[in-house]
């Protein structure tokens, strides 16, 4: 038996994260390092994974398979296809940038009692949410899945409600009350989408008789598997529930503002950037896959309602005056180009989806690091407590223009790419839903700029001006994260080659094809 | 010597890149690389330029196909440049102008802390215009584009800690953005149309779809240049541009972006020409902008900005000559070649003027400059007589061509176009006439400001000086050179195609009619700004004179509808958001703790009752089973 | 003599039981009638074993009467505890254990 890549990847994070939750409580240092290190070694293994995969090969590559709980027919399935495999590379490679990014975030403000160790938990907690999040990306049965769906609230809880920014306007108790409201609302919002998944999932199950994604997905193709036109639309809405809270989509996205203004900023990162990817990943994988006659059927409602989240979310990002709920409504705004490309169930807009995860993700943990670095030097979120910042930090400035301009999707950085792809790719067969939502990278613009202008430019204010630029420790999260910004934006070419082929096999599952272009069409 | 093409973009974003990363070490320096490397690219540019003038006409487009950019199934996307006569022309401009502009930057920008910056962005945009007019399909030349834009939007705002500049940045890049969207659905709608967006497979497709297709992306692309090239609707950033440092309007918003929207409608001549409605539009457009900003350009004190009206203006020649087909379409880019001399020309004489006088921009406090500087004067003064047509300078060969050209467009749409195209010329001639004699005649107007600085108007340095002198000796001949035997028409040909209009009166009647109404708004001019002195303060003035300082009342406009509205909208939509969709969540949680509570009470702690529950269950249940047996 | 009528009686005391077990408030007696009901159980299962002719019924009243014996032991010690912090052995005294 070959080395099982793939569930070494996912328990690494996760003996990561025991080692450093029993690190002593005087040697915080001790467990920074350990975490980083545990995050770097766990890139390393994905870009293993990544230089092992074939994207010519076999749809699911380095699988495993084992025997779980039989009476159910549950079994320990594994696999990657080009679509996972990128987005186990972004989730690998954000984590040592949180965590790198989120240093100094659980330092005890006193150091008096032995028994409190919050540092520690904190950057357990950020590895236990890493390794839920890859093993979610990588298992290909159902109900393995749904558990670590699931699973990944807990951490996530306690790294919501447990810590937040330093200084706070309304004083700490005030601080304490509303990150336990965000925490409460993200936990019971998600827990309602999982349960509604699970009895999806136990009706699954009474349909096909088993929990393996590719075993149902080859019965479905090959028509051995029937379902009822009705049964086939309730699962898929249950299964869609749970992503869609988790994505978040119009109209059930209000926790993600609470839990990202609440969280400090590298847990915000890992909210919008790793967790949520996994609601879109699984759209991608289990509704289409498992359910395509019922997407198909659903597809006009879900645009319509991603369509609603691009320009709604944008338009409220206009109206926040808080820095990090502004970046959230940003990205309810990109969710919904997401979601719009997954299921306008073209080449381009489902290639350009997954682009999208993965860029945004990079620029959303550039901007919101920043932001986090700029918050964290005045003790404040509110966007008017800036302005001329510009003037005394340039070199912060910069590095936040510039993942200002990524979420604006200028050309030449990455998030372009894939917004034009899904743009394109969902005007040609949607052209009024395309043309719509050509406004969102107007309003992109609007809430970047204005953002930029109220904190950076103008007169120095007397509380930013002593602010410092950037440490070195904050140029090295940033730095390459803008790098790779301008890489993927340049030369896209890597990526596209390995999410292409999945995304093939993905449309033929929908048994959807291109629409032709008119003057070959003609011909 | 196609990869000389690549070098051509690299130098200047080498430059981009080393300055803006580099760091305070390169303070020193800063400026020298970044002139170097455009000037590189200028010798590049000549190159090439020599190296195409040795080929057969019809066969001198280079191409370089440098890598796959978007390789998707059924898309394909790529980085390849090609270099015709009409990207020559303006590499050319660009690299040619934008060098200058980098000389006399060194001068105007010497006492500036962020002058290594300032050399970046310059170098960030000569990058992204050659990218804009190098690229051989459009989503490449959209990355110029905002490209482009972006430059544009670091370097208006390049004096940040100024409100004003900031949000005059913030505008250009948000009315840009409003253009980009038509660019970017013009681009879907060839991808699905043709299946490709490269020029060349688009443009010889033309013939197989229908004219509605054509006309819906022509008019797209029109909605991109009118954001880029300042075209009513989307003229109002232009003006608040002018916050920018004057080597920036003289490169950016004068001589070379601004100019981006001509150049893409004359790249897709194919598609205009197949589409006669999105044709009309465009010359409708460009009339019109030719009107609105020779009337604002009238009536603003601040230089800068009756020279940015006036930008609009001619840019609204370029346009209206675009579209009125091959007719127009090499007069077009010819005028947008002497626009690009006399108006940086200009731009560089306004800097130059604001240097001397401590940066004052209100032509009211100036008068009589010409005494105290007389290189500016004289390279300025060459390039108000080339704009304004007087007879042999540039603006006269290529204006005069156009007007032409728009009578020839035939019937009353002929007439109308024409009309409206004299009547530029003659506004033209007056607000041209009413800046010179503002700037360097009459009695000196200035004052010490509240500091007690009394300004010492002077002379440049050379630096700047040299630039102006060669900019003038473009504005006096590069028209000459070009009209004369249609030697800029016989360049192009190949790429735009040409036809000969026939205007229904003879050319020699256009031409004498252009130099009548040109001599009409000089004498104007002259009747009221030469011959009474010049108040101080600006008087109030008629009605059309009050809405032209506020260019036309479109500014206001734009402020209670979509700012003030948009205000409104998104507040009230942060309160749904809170209230509504928000409030239907917490409502549920809130219910559905009301209900828990309730249930609560009947947990009341008593052991008694707890058995008496138990005990009735138990009979219950019984009693169930009891019946369940008996039925 | 008629085994139902073992059961007869094992209702009568079962019913006695729940009915202590309701209305007295004492512990102690709570705790008597409690133990009544399970006697009462105890009797009705080996009626039943005799009725039915096999050991089943036997075997549940023996396994009946260690699961009681160790009830005993843990609820007297709760009671004698109760009775010693409070000084009292009314089950309706002790109604804290709630929300």
């Amino acid at each position: 038996m070959s080395f099982p890549l793939l569930t070494a990847t996912a328990v690494l994070p996760a003996l990561g994260a025991i080692a450093t939750a029993a690190v002593p409580a005087a040697k915080r240092t001790a467990a920074k390092w350990l975490a980083l290190v545990v995050s770097l070694a766990t890139l390393a293994l994905a870009v293993t994974v990544l230089v092992r995969f074939d994207p010519d090969g076999d749809r699911y590559q380095l699988t495993e398979s084992h025997a779980w709980i039989a009476d159910f027919g549950v079994r320990y399935e594994l696999g990657v296809d080009g679509i996972a495999v990128a987005l186990i590379a972004l989730t690998a490679l954000l984590i040592p940038f949180i965590i790198l990014a989120g240093w100094h975030d659980a330092d005890p403000l006193e150091t008096g009692s032995k028994r409190w160790r919050p540092t520690q938990g904190f950057f357990a907690l950020i590895l236990a949410v890493e390794a839920m999040v890859i093993i979610s990306f990588e298992a290909t049965d159902v109900f393995l899945f749904y558990i670590f769906f699931e699973a990944m609230l807990i951490p996530m809880y306690f790294l919501i409600g447990g810590f937040g920014d330093r200084a706070h306007e309304h004083g700490e108790e005030t601080a304490a009350t509303q990150r336990s409201y965000a925490a409460v609302k993200f936990l019971l919002y998600n827990l309602v989408g999982g349960l509604i998944m699970l009895a999806a999932v136990i009706g699954l199950y009474v349909v096909a008789g088993n929990f393996s994604l590719t075993e149902i997905a080859e019965a479905r193709a090959n028509g051995t598997l029937d379902m009822a036109t009705s049964t086939e639309r309730w699962l898929f809405l249950g299964f869609f529930f749970a992503f869609a809270v988790k994505a978040p989509l119009w109209p059930l996205h209000t926790w993600l503002p609470n839990a990202m203004g609440e969280a400090t900023a590298p847990v915000a990162v890992l909210i919008t950037a790793v967790v949520d990817k996994v609601g879109t990943f699984a759209m991608l994988r289990f509704c289409l896959q498992l359910f395509p006659e019922a997407s198909k059927w659903a597809t006009p409602a879900i645009l319509v309602l991603a369509l609603i989240s691009i320009i709604y979310g944008a338009l409220l990002a206009v109206g926040q005056r808080d820095i990090k709920r502004l970046v959230a409504y940003a990205s309810i705004s990109h969710f919904g180009f997401i979601i719009m490309g997954i299921f306008a169930m073209t080449s381009q807009g489902q290639s350009g989806a997954t682009l999208y995860m993965v860029n945004h993700g990079i620029s959303t943990a550039a901007l919101m690091l920043v932001a986090g670095f700029l918050i964290s030097r005045r003790g404040s979120r509110l966007i008017a407590d800036y302005g001329g910042v510009q003037k005394v930090a340039p070199v912060l400035a910069g590095t936040f223009l510039i993942g200002g301009l990524a979420t604006l999707s200028l050309p030449g950085l990455a998030p372009f790419v894939s917004e034009f792809l899904v743009l394109v790719g969902t005007f040609a067969r949607y052209p009024a839903i395309g043309i719509i939502a050509t406004f969102g990278i107007v309003l992109a613009a609007l809430y970047v700029l204005v953002l930029y202008q109220r904190t950076m430019t103008g007169p120095v204010k007397a509380e930013v001006s002593s602010m410092p630029d950037l440490r070195v420790r904050e140029l090295v999260v940033v730095a390459p994260l803008i790098v790779l910004l301008i890489f993927l934006g340049v030369y896209p070419k890597p990526l596209t080659d390995i999410v292409d082929p999945a995304v093939k096999q993905t449309m033929s599952d929908v048994q959807k094809k291109d629409p032709q272009p008119e003057v070959e069409a003609a011909k | 010597m196609e990869n000389l093409i690549a070098l051509l973009v690299a130098a200047p974003l080498l430059g981009a890149a080393v300055l803006l990363c580099g760091g305070r070490r390169l303070d020193a320096v800063g400026h020298w690389i970044g002139t170097a490397l455009a000037a590189l690219s200028f010798v590049f540019g000549v190159i090439l330029f020599a190296d195409m003038l040795g080929k057969d006409p019809e066969h001198r487009t280079l191409m370089q196909h440098l890598f796959s950019w978007i390789p998707v199934e059924g898309f394909q996307a790529d980085v390849a440049f090609q270099l015709d006569q009409l990207s020559m022309t303006f590499v050319l401009l660009i690299t040619g102008v934008g060098s200058l502009i980098h000389v006399y930057s060194i001068g105007y920008m010497e006492h500036d802390e962020r002058r290594r910056r300032f050399f970046g962005y310059l170098n960030l945009f000569l990058a992204a215009m050659l990218l804009l007019v190098l690229a051989d399909n459009y989503l490449l030349l959209y990355v110029g584009w905002e490209g482009v834009g972006l430059a544009s939007y670091l370097l208006i705002g390049f004096w940040q800690h100024k409100p004003s500049a900031a949000t005059a940045a913030k505008k250009a890049f948000l009315v840009n953005r409003v253009g980009d969207m038509g660019l970017s659905i013009a681009i879907m709608l060839m991808f699905t149309t043709f299946g490709t967006f490269a020029f060349g497979p688009v443009l010889e497709a033309t013939g197989d779809t229908s004219e509605g297709k054509l006309t819906a992306i022509g008019l797209m692309l029109l909605l991109a240049a009118c954001g880029k090239s300042a075209q009513v609707p989307l003229q109002s950033w232009l003006g608040d541009a002018m916050e920018g440092p004057t080597p920036v309007s003289a490169l950016i918003h004068a001589a070379t972006m601004v100019t981006a929207g001509v150049y893409l409608i004359v790249r897709s001549a194919d598609i205009f020409n197949a589409a006669p409605d999105a044709q009309l539009v465009v010359t409708v457009v460009g009339a019109v902008t030719l009107l609105f900003g020779a009337i604002v350009g009238c009536a603003k004190d601040d230089i800068k900005k009756a020279l940015a009206g006036s930008t609009m203006s001619q840019i609204g020649y370029m346009v209206l000559a675009a579209g009125l087909g091959p007719i127009g379409y090499a007069f077009a880019i010819m005028h947008l070649v002497t626009h690009g001399f006399f108006k940086a020309g200009l731009f560089l004489g306004a800097g130059s003027v604001m240097h001397g006088m401590n940066d004052e921009v209100d032509m009211r406090k100036y008068g009589g400059l010409r005494k105290y500087m007389p290189v500016t004067f004289v390279t300025f003064g060459l390039g108000y007589l080339a704009i304004i047509g007087f007879p042999g300078l540039s603006g006269f060969f290529s204006k005069d061509k156009i007007i032409e050209a728009a009578f020839a467009k035939g019937g009353t749409e002929g007439w109308i176009l024409g009309g409206c195209a004299l009547l530029g010329a003659a506004i033209t001639a007056f607000y041209m006439t009413r800046v010179m004699l503002m700037t360097f005649f009459g009695e000196k107007r200035w004052q010490p400001d509240e500091h007690g600085h009394e300004p010492h108007p002077h002379e440049s340095p050379k630096v700047m000086t040299i630039p102006m002198i060669v900019l003038a000796f473009g504005s006096v001949f590069a028209g000459a050179f070009f009209g004369i035997g249609e030697r800029f028409v016989k360049w192009l040909e190949p790429v735009t195609g040409f036809e000969h209009g026939h205007p229904p009166i003879s050319a020699l009647t256009v031409t004498l009619s252009t130099v009548a109404v040109m001599v009409l708004g000089v004498g104007l001019a002259y009747v009221q700004y030469g011959r009474r002195p010049v108040p101080v303060v600006a008087p109030r003035g008629s009605l059309l004179t009050r809405a032209a300082r506020r260019d036309l009342l479109q500014d206001d406009f734009n402020h209670v509808v979509l700012v003030r509205g948009g205000e409104h909208l998104t507040r009230s939509l942060v309160y749904v958001d809170h209230t509504l969709v928000d409030g239907v969540v917490n409502g549920t949680a809130a219910t559905m703790g009301g209900l828990s509570g309730r249930l609560r009470r009947l947990q009341n702690g008593f052991a008694r009752s707890y058995a008496v529950s138990m005990f009735g269950g138990a009979a219950v249940l019984i009693a169930a089973t009891l019946l369940m047996r008996a039925v | 003599m008629n085994p139902v009528n073992y059961l007869y009686l094992a209702a009568l005391l079962f019913t006695i039981g729940a009915t202590g077990v309701l209305i007295r408030r004492n512990a102690i007696v709570v705790f008597m009638c409690v133990e009544l009901m399970l006697n009462a159980c105890n009797l009705a299962f080996v009626a039943f074993s005799r009725m039915h002719g096999n050991l089943d019924g036997q075997i549940i009243a023996f396994f009946t009467m260690v699961v009681a014996a160790a009830e005993v032991v843990v609820g007297l010690a709760i009671i004698v505890s109760v009775f010693r912090a409070r000084h009292s052995a009314s089950v309706d005294d002790a109604s804290l254990m709630k929300l």
